[in-house]
């Protein structure tokens, strides 16, 4: 391989790493819209939530991380299933609008009282995995980042099979196939609404602690939400395989804009090519990659 | 019921079903359905007939529980369900196919008739995390029932097919099938034949006949061929402009002069425009 090749190749598999983190944190949000069409502004804060959660919990030395994960599932279970009780079961059927407004208030209500409750400075979340990068080829890559990438392929295929294979899976694909017509076979679409947002929880809980290790706990946390939305445009909104793509070309194409474009530009194209490379997309297949073509009539 | 056949004849009016008592429904200032009142003895077809937009839908959907009744009550074996969710009415045993077939497009057709078994699952979401043996066991006696059904409907080469994928009639027959799968009492059906060619059509009453003769499953159904209607039905309200103008035996019906005039739009005071 010339050098040239290896430092292409070792970009790639670095930006395929933390594309494999976004993708993570956009299955939150898939699997919420692909349930109830709701559009979740809040994804990042979910992260946040969970991070500074970890943080705080292992900050106590009596605390061991195992237990701190389970703790922080936990809660991010019952927040998802309290969010949907309380907040949004009582805007079904309004305008998708309203449910937008609300959980960008959510988020921003989140972001201000992150602090208030578990203090403004930034926690580092330490994992018990070292810090000596992995070799792979010409390139290396941060523990972090190995780790990050495997919870999210283990994730992606815990979730395939729920959606494949298990009875509330295929239950809650006709939920989101047709409300309607799902209540008129006896399932009780509220509780598959409130299971999805549980479930954005968990995968939120996960991403918070892979996230959190990696930037630090504090309020900045949430950012990683702002990823969400190229990758999901790019892979489709209501497509589980669709995220997985959208984070991986989005991890790319960033690691491949900061390798190549910001040397002659000084910096910082990184931040926006994912965005330049969605607005793209939209023009061309408005509805992603692997998402659903729905055809309006007007 | 003199001239029924000796299996009508076994139907005994005072055993009612499902029974439906001046329900009304508004939709703004639209009255869609106007105080009807309709008794479905059990083990009976009942059609519901009348001309588009005469609220025939509108009462099923007031049955099911997707839209309540501004008044009236819906009984089911005596048990007021007016009020109750759609989910919750489904597991009190009233099944029901859509007039715009609505199965789950992305999902097979074995997918489509197990979700018909959903009322029937007993284990729950958390349970069947924790026990999973048991849930398992409990699916293989779900599928064993589905596969009856796919026996009885003739669906067996369709098992794995998206239902996206299929024809028409037999999307009808998938969604007859899905209803079906959860061992209803009271079957609901908006138009089975609606949109079929004559051959489906026969299949289409076909089944419906087994179904309630040898499942003893009560049907109400709602459809446009007068034909299938007057010969496969025990009893027929019509409907005309949301108000249940006629209500009989088939003979009785197709003689009713307001039948007639609401169908033909025609009656002795001039024509209706």
């Amino acid at each position: 391989m010339s050098e040239d090749m290896e430092f292409t190749f070792a970009l790639i598999l670095n930006g395929a790493s933390i594309g494999l983190m976004y993708s993570l944190i956009a299955l939150g949000f898939v699997l919420v819209y692909k349930a109830t069409d709701a559009i979740n502004f809040a994804q990042g804060e979910f992260v946040m939530l969970a991070g500074l959660i970890v943080a705080m919990l292992i900050s106590f030395e009596s605390v061991p991380l195992a237990i701190a994960v389970v703790v922080v599932l936990a809660v991010m279970i019952g927040f998802g299933f309290g969010l949907e009780r309380v907040v949004l079961r009582p805007l079904l059927g309004r305008p998708v609008v309203a449910v937008i407004m609300a959980t960008i208030g959510l988020a921003a209500v989140l972001r201000g009282l992150g602090p208030v409750i578990f203090g403004s400075e930034t926690r580092a979340l330490s994992l018990p995995i070292g810090d000596e990068p992995v070799v792979i080829g010409p390139a290396s890559l941060p523990p972090i980042q190995v780790l990050g990438a495997v919870v999210a392929i283990v994730f992606f295929l815990a979730f395939s099979w729920f959606f494949k294979k298990s009875r509330m899976g295929v239950a809650m694909r006709a939920v989101a196939d047709n409300q309607q017509v799902a209540q008129a076979m006896g399932i009780n679409v509220e509780r598959y609404f409130a299971l999805a947002w549980a479930m954005a929880g968990i995968v939120s809980a996960m991403g918070g602690i892979v996230w959190g290790s990696m930037l630090g706990v504090d309020v900045h946390l949430a950012l990683v939400g702002l990823k969400v939305f190229p990758v999901v445009i790019l892979g489709g909104l209501d497509s589980i395989g669709g995220a997985l793509v959208g984070g991986l070309i989005v991890g790319i194409v960033e690691s491949l804009a900061a390798g190549y474009l910001d040397p002659y530009v000084g910096g910082g194209t990184k931040d926006f090519a994912p965005y330049v490379l969605m607005i793209l997309v939209l023009m061309i297949r408005p509805y992603g990659i692997f998402g659903k073509r729905k055809i309006e009539r007007v | 019921m003199v001239g029924e056949s000796a299996q009508r004849a076994l139907l005994r009016e005072d055993d009612n079903q499902l029974v439906v008592t001046g329900v009304s429904k508004k939709f703004g200032g639209v009255t869609a359905v106007q105080d009807v009142s309709l008794d479905v003895p059990r083990g009976s077809i009942v059609s519901i007939i009348g001309p588009n937009g005469a609220g025939k839908t509108s009462l099923l959907n007031m049955i099911s529980g997707f839209y309540k009744p501004d008044a009236g009550r819906v009984l089911l074996d005596g048990k007021d369900i007016t009020h109750k969710k759609p989910s919750d009415i489904a597991a009190l045993g009233i099944a029901r196919t859509f007039q715009n077939i609505a199965l789950f497009s992305g999902l097979t057709v074995l997918d489509n008739l197990m979700l018909g078994r959903h009322v029937r699952m007993t284990a729950g979401v958390l349970s069947s995390v924790i026990y999973w043996g048991m849930a398992q066991k409990e699916d293989i006696a779900h599928r064993e029932a589905v596969e009856e059904i796919i026996e009885f409907l003739k669906l067996q080469d369709l098992r794995k097919q998206p239902t996206a994928s299929l024809a028409y009639g037999l999307r009808k027959r998938v969604e007859l099938g899905r209803a079906l799968a959860s061992e209803p009492k009271v079957l609901l059906l908006d138009e089975p034949m609606g949109g079929m060619n004559q051959d489906e059509k026969e299949d289409m009453a076909r089944y419906v006949l087994d179904v309630n003769q040898e499942r003893g499953v009560t049907v109400v159904l709602i459809e446009h061929d007068m034909g299938v209607v007057m010969d496969i039905s025990d009893k027929v309200i019509v409907l005309d402009r949301g108000r249940g103008i006629a209500i009989g035996s088939p003979d009785q019906v197709q003689s009713n002069a307001k039948v007639v005039e609401a169908y033909l739009g025609v009656s002795k005071g001039g024509d209706r425009s």
